[in-house]
């Protein structure tokens, strides 16, 4: 189980509250506030029907229904900032966090990497890029860097949350250490790669914190869609001044505002920053750190996962599946020779025989090992191991190293009894056969798998619906690697592969139109991972995979792969729901303001009014209100997300569209209906 | 309503299905270049003109080379139109010895005729001599049609094409349209039109002697030819004042029947032949179920109002089952009236059977929301398809996200620069028919146009902007539109409902073409089942319904209420 750098931050915590409150007022600087074209909108007609007020006030017209209208406008606003400064603080209480990992450490700075008994400590802040650091135990890393001579275990908890140590080691793919984690033993020459200020924690904390937020390629697009249904909603307002004298109703600026500023999508508006901020602290929940909001889009899109076979597919480590014996051995025969063999084998393999001797074949491991017991280990060479047990001599092994181990002790001729068959049945299933013999006696043949994860064909199929492709990669054969595809359910495979073969894959499904994440850790990945739309790079690998990559999990679990594709699109979902629930709001807005708006003039018009309100004045301030009421509704949906459901696209878009587009039809008939009992009742209008 | 009203609109509707499915067919070949059914007799006709014009049809271009080849031609259209009106007193074949039309009357023809508008606010048979209607109006009708053509052309490839930098050539497009499409059908049609009735003669006028003995003169002129061209061609400038109301021009209830299937048949094609184009022809089907279920719905509550007649009618104590036939031929009755005014409508057509301003205020209401809804109903020739794309692109803009995944239609994904460039086309109607509304609707020079007071005077203004913008045509009736205010600005209304609608949308043209065409799956946003059909037609009420709402609301829904109440105008 992975642990979590953060704590789940609750979504009204006090504190965070509290601060975004006062964000939320700071918020209203207009500079900073025309980013969000409705908003700004809203923020300047506001501030227009607060001078109408105090103009008001001091002509002594009457200003009661001015000014509530003037407050709703001004809540409005702040309610909007308020969903953006919530999200933010969630972001910042992360961040927080992790600042505690960046105390101010001081570096040993070598002079000659030849000479680790002369170096300055200096502050890590000083560290320039090529600089050369000696890490001892207990020291911590002072800055991202790459490994250049010797082997240490690591503690990372502080960027992954992970106690259990980690080994980092000159050259392979575990050379890359990150600052602010520490050495536990054993000790490291650093080659430094990052400038102080612009570590992997450093941007981290940028991004976590939303420091580095730009709007996303789709925030962009719905920010242009949002700005162009405000312009037309004030071309519609600011025209009606025409048509309104002509039939002898002119409306007061106060209602026309009204008018403009429910029509205008306020409330996907005032949401859509908290909606993508949101997004990002998700993934980050989820120990997954997205360089960019971009590519938290880009992984709702892809449709094709690379997926390496070992770890995510199957478990890391192939396992006894079944014990064959030769004929003339019982099956039990066989198994407890498997078993005593085994005995001593702590390899996951060995386990796994031990484990099939007691669960298939119900034998009992011997609390002690039998006295006259010599065990010998496996090694490179004999590529066997086994137990020598009084007169008899068992071992397991490859099945070539078996057969030679038997002709050595009995030269004259082997009787086969079936082994041959059995070898040759286990290849070609994909699976790998163990010899097992007794002295010159062969006993039979272990089948070792690739055990796929139980719940891993489930997972394919609940993608395929989804419309993802998962393709697997492996090292195996194209023999094993298909016999394993199939068992698992994935749509493809890539067999031998090699770094090459990834990158021409990914290369080659691009220009079919695909959209294509994969994960990597190897500095050879790296290539592959810049290509990918979505790559993601592993904590515990290299320096240029993390960089190749635009997301780096934390927890080096590449199943998580099908999580960041489900968040990715949990975050779009959010923001199409939410913003065709405002723009259908706007129906009931009409049939509230509209007969309002006339009444005066055409008495007649009232026949619009379905919801039997009760003033116009009371029409208009609750649909003014419900307007501002509906954002903070929203809030916590928007920072959870809707509920997301691996289904199809065809079925998504029946439920999103029923419970979101007719949902926002019908909410505000009912809503404003009730605040203007409300109203009415209170006596504001 | 009668079922026998019904049955008629039913069988027109089905016959233009089941003709502009081959015809679709047809014009996806000839747009692709492809041999068809014609090119054996105009193949050679075709390399003829581009070897005498000097065009490489395999040259093609990207978008702004082809909104620059299409802005000039129509540049050069406009200015020979205004000369041709300008000068008719000069020019040959003027027999009734008209003089040159006003600069301002002669600026709102031309432009209302480049821009496939064909508003009219002259009476063809008083003003316009036989060589203006011919070698000036009618040419126009064919050019605007085809530049229509040509341009959905060009959203078309943008859609159907991966990573290409070109959209067509339009000069090829142009030729293919008129030579292909506009000229075969118009020359089959007219003669099918004076075969049943209408005249084509170069004598401007014959006398009759009335049952009473008087003598009457009657207007002739070219009729059948330009009657073809102005419904296939979705242009509806009338030879006559009046329209398709007028005998001459429309005769009979067959000559009704073929003319409203004129009008329907290449805009129906075109959709046939975008699902061709793009390789999905579920795609075409879905954008013509939203067409057909809008277009529906308005003709049912036209025929339904003009059938429920008015209190004012039944207070006179006329038979109640004929309903409100006030402006209406009862040669042509309710139901094909209300199919008429529907398909006008919803189409950019404009030509009109029946007189819109005399309708029951609901009745008269829909024709006026669907030019508001955009001409996309189905819309003007080509330009109905390229509106319907550009709602399609902002309807799976809004809802496509509810599938997580970024927007995409037919493959290709729907970023900023496409919602920008929608977002600049939607926004021109409003735009222009509620500004110059506005101040219509306030200045002396404006009221002074209205023949009635009250919601009605208001709805006469809003219709005849609406009519502007939309590039539609047609006329609410009762408004003095020939006066240089209305002239002008009703001018300016048809440029930016064509033009200004045009150039964004052939960005978006360029811009999807450059795109890579991504593969569908499961996961991609279903773009041509029910659920697709049902969005689509509420974006396209809810964002056409929210901008036109209030205005309509004093307009013909105020006449309504008022009406019901008692009051009238």
């Amino acid at each position: 189980m992975t642990k979590h750098v953060q704590t789940q931050i609750s979504m009204f915590d006090g504190a965070i509250l509290r601060q975004a409150g006062v964000d939320a007022v700071k918020k209203l600087n207009p500079g900073e506030l025309i980013r969000n074209p409705v908003i700004f909108v809203t923020e300047v007609v506001a501030l227009l029907v607060t001078i109408l007020f105090i103009r008001d006030l001091i002509t002594g017209a009457s200003v009661f229904f001015t000014g509530q209208i003037a407050a709703w406008l001004w809540f409005t606003v702040i309610f909007a900032n308020l969903a953006e400064a919530i999200a933010e603080g969630r972001g910042r209480a992360q961040a927080d966090t992790l600042r505690q990992a960046r105390t101010e450490t001081l570096a040993k700075r070598l002079y000659d990497p030849e000479r680790k008994e002369l170096f300055s400590r200096v502050s890590a802040a000083e560290l320039e890029i090529g600089d050369l650091v000696l890490v001892e135990a207990g020291d911590l890393i002072p800055g991202d860097g790459e490994v250049l001579e010797g082997i240490a275990s690591v503690n990372e908890a502080a960027i992954t949350g992970e106690s259990a140590p980690v080994i980092r080691e000159s050259g392979g793919d575990r050379s890359a250490v990150t600052g602010g984690t520490a050495v536990i033993s054993d000790w490291l020459v650093v080659r430094i790669t990052a400038a102080s200020g612009s570590s992997f924690l450093d941007r981290m904390i940028a991004l976590v914190e939303g420091a580095e937020r730009r709007k996303t390629p789709n925030e962009i697009a719905l920010n242009v869609l949002l700005a162009g249904m405000t312009i037309i909603f004030l071309i519609a307002v600011v025209t009606l001044s025409g048509p309104g004298r002509y039939s002898g109703a002119d409306v007061p600026v106060p209602v026309l505002v009204a008018l403009l500023v429910t029509l205008i999508p306020t409330t996907i508006g005032g949401l859509l920053s908290a909606i993508g901020i949101a997004g990002m602290n998700r993934l980050m929940r989820f120990n997954v750190l997205a360089m960019s909001g971009r590519a938290v889009e880009a992984a709702g899109d892809v449709d094709t996962l690379l997926l390496d076979k070992t770890g995510t597919i199957t478990f890391g480590n192939r396992m006894a599946s079944e014990i064959i014996p030769v004929s003339g051995v019982t099956e039990r025969e066989a198994a407890e020779a498997a078993l005593l063999a085994s005995l001593a084998d702590e390899t996951a393999e060995g386990r796994s025989i031990v484990a099939l001797a007691q669960e298939k074949y119900g034998l009992r491991v011997p609390g002690e090992p039998p006295v006259d017991a010599r065990f010998i280990e496996f090694s490179a060479t004999t590529r066997l191991s086994g137990v020598d047990l009084g007169s008899r001599r068992l071992r397991k092994g490859a099945v070539d190293a078996v057969l030679r181990f038997v002709r050595n002790v009995d030269n004259h001729g082997v009787s086969d009894h079936g082994f041959a068959a059995s070898v040759d049945r286990i290849a070609r299933s994909g699976g790998t056969p163990l010899g097992l013999a007794d002295g010159g006696r062969l006993l039979g043949v272990i089948h070792l798998k690739d055990v796929v994860k139980p719940d891993i064909k489930e997972r394919f199929s609940e993608l395929r619906r989804m419309g993802i492709r998962t393709v697997m990669v492996t090292g195996d054969n194209p023999v094993t690697a298909a016999a394993i595809a199939s068992e698992a359910g994935v749509d493809d495979f890539i067999a031998e592969a090699t770094p090459e073969d990834k990158l021409n894959y990914i290369r080659r499904a691009q220009t079919e139109g695909r959209l294509v994440a994969m994960c990597g850790d190897g500095t050879n990945d790296a290539p592959a991972l810049a290509q990918a739309d979505v790559g993601v790079a592993m904590q515990s690998g290299t320096q240029a995979a993390r960089e190749a990559g635009n997301m780096v999990d934390l927890d080096s679990d590449p199943t998580k792969l099908i999580e960041i594709v489900g968040i990715g699109k949990q975050l779009l979902m959010t923001r199409g729901s939410l913003t065709t629930f405002s723009i259908s709001n706007d129906v009931a807005k009409y049939f509230a303001i509209i007969p309002a708006l006339f009444v005066t003039a055409i008495p007649e018009l009232r026949a619009l009014n379905v919801m039997g309100l009760s003033t116009p004045q009371s029409a208009i301030l609750s649909a003014v209100i419900f307007n501002a009421v509906i954002i903070i509704a929203l809030i916590p949906l928007a920072l959870r997300g809707i509920p997301y459901r691996p289904l199809g696209a065809a079925s998504l878009l029946r439920r999103n569209l029923l419970i979101y587009g007719f949902g926002g039809l019908l909410v505000p008939f009912i809503g404003i209906k009730i605040i203007d009992l409300a109203v009415t009742a209170m006596g504001w209008a | 309503m009668t079922l026998n009203g019904w049955l008629q609109i039913a069988i027109i509707l089905a016959t233009v299905l089941l003709t502009a499915f081959p015809l679709g067919a047809f014009m996806a070949r000839v747009y692709g270049g492809k041999h068809n059914l014609l090119s054996p007799v105009l193949g050679p006709v075709e390399r003829g003109f581009y070897t005498v014009a000097g065009v490489d049809p395999t040259r093609e271009q990207g978008w702004r080379s082809y909104a620059l080849a299409m802005l000039l031609f129509n540049a050069a259209g406009f200015f020979l139109l205004y000369a041709i009106l300008r000068l008719q007193g000069f020019l040959p074949l003027n027999p009734q010895g008209f003089a040159g039309i006003a600069p301002d009357l002669a600026f709102n023809t031309a432009v209302s005729f480049v821009t496939n508008t064909n508003w009219q606010s002259y009476g063809g048979e008083t003003t316009m001599s036989h060589f203006s209607q011919m070698a000036g109006l009618t040419v126009q009708n064919f050019l605007s049609a085809a530049t229509g053509l040509a341009l959905a052309m060009a959203l078309v490839r943008g859609f159907a094409r991966s990573k290409a930098a070109t959209v067509g050539n339009f000069w090829v497009d142009m030729t293919r349209s008129v030579l292909y499409v506009l000229l075969p059908l118009s020359l089959v049609t007219a003669v099918l039109l004076v075969a049943l009735g209408l005249p084509q003669t170069l004598l401007s006028s014959v006398d009759a002697t009335t049952l009473e003995g008087a003598k009457q003169t009657l207007a002739l002129g070219p009729v059948a030819s330009q009657v073809a061209i102005k419904q296939l061609g979705t242009n509806g400038g009338g030879f006559f004042n009046v329209n398709a109301a007028h005998p001459f021009e429309n005769p009979t209830a067959l000559t009704n029947f073929l003319e409203i299937w004129q009008m329907l048949v290449i805009s129906v094609a075109v959709v046939f032949a975008f699902g061709r184009m793009v390789g999905d022809r579920r795609q075409a089907r879905a954008l013509l179920s939203v067409m057909g279920i809008l277009l529906l719905a308005g003709i049912a509550i036209t025929y339904a109002a003009e059938a429920a007649g008015t209190p004012t009618l039944q207070a006179a104590s006329i038979n109640a089952d004929d309903g409100n036939m006030e402006g209406k031929e009862v040669r042509f009755g309710l139901a094909l009236s209300a199919l008429w005014a529907a398909v006008t409508t919803g189409l950019s057509t404009g030509a009109v059977n029946a007189m819109h301003a005399s309708f029951t205020p609901i009745g008269g209401l829909i024709p006026m929301f669907l030019m508001q809804l955009g001409e996309i109903l189905p819309g003007g020739v080509g330009s109905g398809l390229y509106g319907i794309l550009v709602m399609a692109i902002i309807a799976v803009f809004v809802a496509g996200l509810m599938v997580g995944r970024t927007p995409e239609y037919l493959g290709k994904k729907i970023e900023a620069r496409e919602v920008k460039m929608a977002m600049l086309a939607v926004l021109i109607l409003p735009t222009a028919i509620l500004g110059f509304s506005a101040v219509a609707a306030v200045i002396p020079q404006g009221l002074a146009g209205l023949l009635n007071a009250g919601p009605h005077g208001l709805s006469e203004i809003l219709y005849a902007y609406s009519s502007a913008a939309g590039n539609n045509g047609s006329a609410f009736a009762g408004l003095s539109a020939n006066s240089p205010w209305y002239n002008t600005t009703l001018g300016l209304a048809m440029l930016l409902g064509r033009f200004a609608y045009i150039v964004p949308m052939l960005a978006i043209a360029g811009s999807l073409a450059a795109k890579t065409k991504l593969e569908n799956s499961t996961g991609t946003f279903p773009t041509h089942g029910p659920l697709f059909i049902g969005l689509m037609v509420g974006v396209i009420l809810i964002l056409g319904g929210l901008q036109f709402f209030p205005a309509l609301a004093l307009g013909p829904i105020a006449e309504q209420v008022l009406m019901l109440a008692g009051k009238t105008f």
